[in-house]
């Protein structure tokens, strides 16, 4: 069912065929080189998404910066924010070389994302009202991203692997970032321990959500059978959120939290954790648009993009 | 300890302690506001490669205001983040150029930054820093000193980077040209205030603390003025249109960001955060 590969590109001298040996014997794929256009195609629409949604991701965060309430924290939030910011460039400029035979660039990047034609990650919707929620985006959100994204370590694609290679060491530091803002918290006042739990509460759906439907049933449509086959990555949604919980649940409870979902537990039969889904329906809205913050923090960007149009004229005049 | 050493020992009151005070309380409020408000740019900045490079140099002002509230920690006896969190507006003493908002609207809700005033002001005070590390690296107040040497090394990619800007939005004439000639009279207004030593200038100066505000000035303005000249600028004359910092006189626009800046502070000043 995924094998929508045009009839042009088949005969075209036996090319995907060889296409395909090559990604099977684990070489990479580099930008010049020749690629079916499902290939081309699934990877535009995975980086931009993945490096527009680092953008966005700032946002939330930023909310938190000015106010962070030390100088080390105030440092340390700054340089993670950056980062992020740091992440999404890359990527646009991994993207961006993709985009090249289609005659597009970073401006469609930016006006997809103002179209809503580009989505960007769920999570980046959502609210973040409180300190707590900047430590817990630092130590879930950018843990749920080293799970996903050390998944595509190997990806087929190699700027794309060489990039994710550079970000996942960053985020490594961005978890360790957010856990020692949440640690401070677990071990300060009740006010302090409430402020995580409280955290906890509003992102677990977001989280969960994070890794996306398990297959096509939940949403109608999902990118992973295909990815998978252009070794693109590995594991399925499903078993990346199962990892994010073996890994996060003891250490959730070991800080004295308490799982939002009740009814979670471990079945050893099966080896694997059982939880509650979360309302896919509302998780499609989300990505439409429509979550809690998707207008406010698009109306930041496009702000920005607004009024800066005079320096961009200004140096595209420089150059010229 | 005597005053033949070229160090002085913090503790001794017949070395100007409250020169020292103020200069340290001017220096680390300078770097503290103008880093908060390069932290509101996050996210806004006019490229995502300026988004990058411009917090990277909020982080080493941050830093920098961060060094010199620790060095005030040791003189005034009062932890660095209650120094920067708790002390309210009349104590504050940086330069009120540096505490002006970005621009029309609040960082998170329509915020329509000023690009070309943030160049100017960032320029214009980057080098008036430069200018002041470098008499703070000569001056009698070791710890000061080896400081200065440290924000040195970073100063020289903050003021290519801001030099880099100025010179290319000026260059590049027509609306870019306007916006940066309004914004060079709008920084000069209050740009007197950053050269400003405030009451104690003579008690700093006799100390060797660090030179004259008028010798630091003519030092800018030797640094500056061949640029300005190359782009066919007419610097207005430099004032303090809005009131002098150093001596604790503020807008709103200092109040308004000492109350988002402390807002979680404030929650438990005593809390471990």
């Amino acid at each position: 069912m995924n094998e929508k590969v045009s009839s042009q590109q088949i005969t075209d001298d036996g090319q995907y065929q060889r296409f395909i040996e090559r990604i099977q014997a684990g070489e990479k794929i580099e930008a010049d080189d020749w690629m079916p256009e499902e290939y081309r195609k699934t990877l535009i629409k995975l980086i931009s998404m993945h490096g527009i949604s680092e953008i966005m991701g700032a946002l939330p965060e930023k909310e938190w910066v000015p106010k962070a309430p030390t100088l080390r924290r105030k440092l340390g939030i700054m340089a993670k924010v950056q980062d992020e910011m740091g992440h999404g460039q890359l990527l646009l400029r991994v993207a961006e070389d993709l985009m090249k035979p289609y005659g597009k660039n970073r401006e469609n990047i930016m006006e997809d994302l103002f179209s809503g034609d580009l989505k960007f990650h769920n999570v980046f919707h959502m609210e973040a009202p409180t300190w707590g929620d900047a430590g817990l985006i630092g130590w879930l959100v950018d843990g749920a991203a080293i799970i996903s994204q050390t998944n595509m370590l190997d990806a087929s694609y190699g700027p794309y692997a060489r990039a994710l290679k550079r970000i996942c060491a960053e985020e490594v530091f961005h978890a360790q970032h957010g856990e020692s803002i949440i640690m401070a918290l677990a071990e300060g006042t009740p006010e302090q321990r409430a402020m995580i739990q409280d955290s906890i509460n509003r992102w677990w759906d977001a989280l969960l959500m994070f890794f996306g439907p398990s297959d096509a049933s939940t949403t109608g449509t999902s990118k992973q059978d295909i990815t998978i086959k252009y070794g693109i990555r590995t594991k399925t949604n499903e078993e990346l959120r199962q990892d994010f919980f073996t890994k996060y649940i003891p250490r959730m409870l070991s800080l004295g939290l308490k799982l939002p979902d009740d009814t979670m537990y471990f079945d050893t039969d099966q080896q694997k954790w059982i939880y509650q889904q979360p309302d896919w329906s509302q998780f499609k809205e989300i990505i439409k648009n429509n979550g809690p913050k998707s207008k406010d923090r698009l109306r930041l960007r496009k702000i920005s993009y607004e009024t800066n149009e005079w320096v961009r004229d200004a140096l595209s005049k420089e150059i010229s | 300890m005597t005053n033949t050493t070229n160090e002085i020992n913090p503790s001794d009151s017949k070395n100007s302690p409250n020169a020292l005070h103020e200069l340290l309380f001017q220096l680390a409020d300078d770097d503290f506001i103008l880093a908060y408000r390069g932290s509101e740019w996050l996210g806004l900045a006019p490229f995502i490669e300026e988004d990058v490079a411009f917090s990277s140099i909020s982080q080493d002002t941050m830093g920098h205001a961060t060094m010199f509230y620790q060095l005030l920690e040791g003189v005034v006896a009062i932890n660095a983040n209650d120094l920067a969190h708790s002390r309210p507006l009349t104590e504050r003493r940086n330069a009120i150029l540096l505490e002006k908002v970005n621009g029309p609207g609040h960082y998170l809700v329509e915020p329509r930054y000023d690009w070309a005033f943030t160049v100017v002001r960032n320029y214009f005070y980057v080098t008036a820093k430069k200018v002041k590390m470098d008499a703070l690296k000569k001056g009698s107040y070791k710890p000061l000193a080896e400081a200065a040497v440290k924000v040195n090394l970073e100063l020289y990619y903050h003021i290519l980077h801001w030099k880099t800007w100025f010179t290319q939005l000026l260059k590049a004439g027509g609306e870019a040209r306007t916006r940066m000639i309004a914004a060079i009279e709008k920084v000069a207004e209050d740009m007197d205030g950053v050269f400003n030593l405030g009451l104690c200038e003579k008690e700093m100066v006799e100390s060797g603390f660090i030179e004259s505000e008028h010798s630091l000035k003519q030092q800018w303005l030797r640094l500056m003025n061949p640029i300005l000249d190359e782009l066919k600028v007419t610097l207005p004359p430099f004032a303090m249109k809005s009131g002098n910092g150093r001596a604790g006189e503020h807008t709103k626009d200092l109040e308004d960001a000492l109350s988002t800046l402390k807002e979680v502070y404030e929650l438990d000043p005593s809390a471990i955060w």
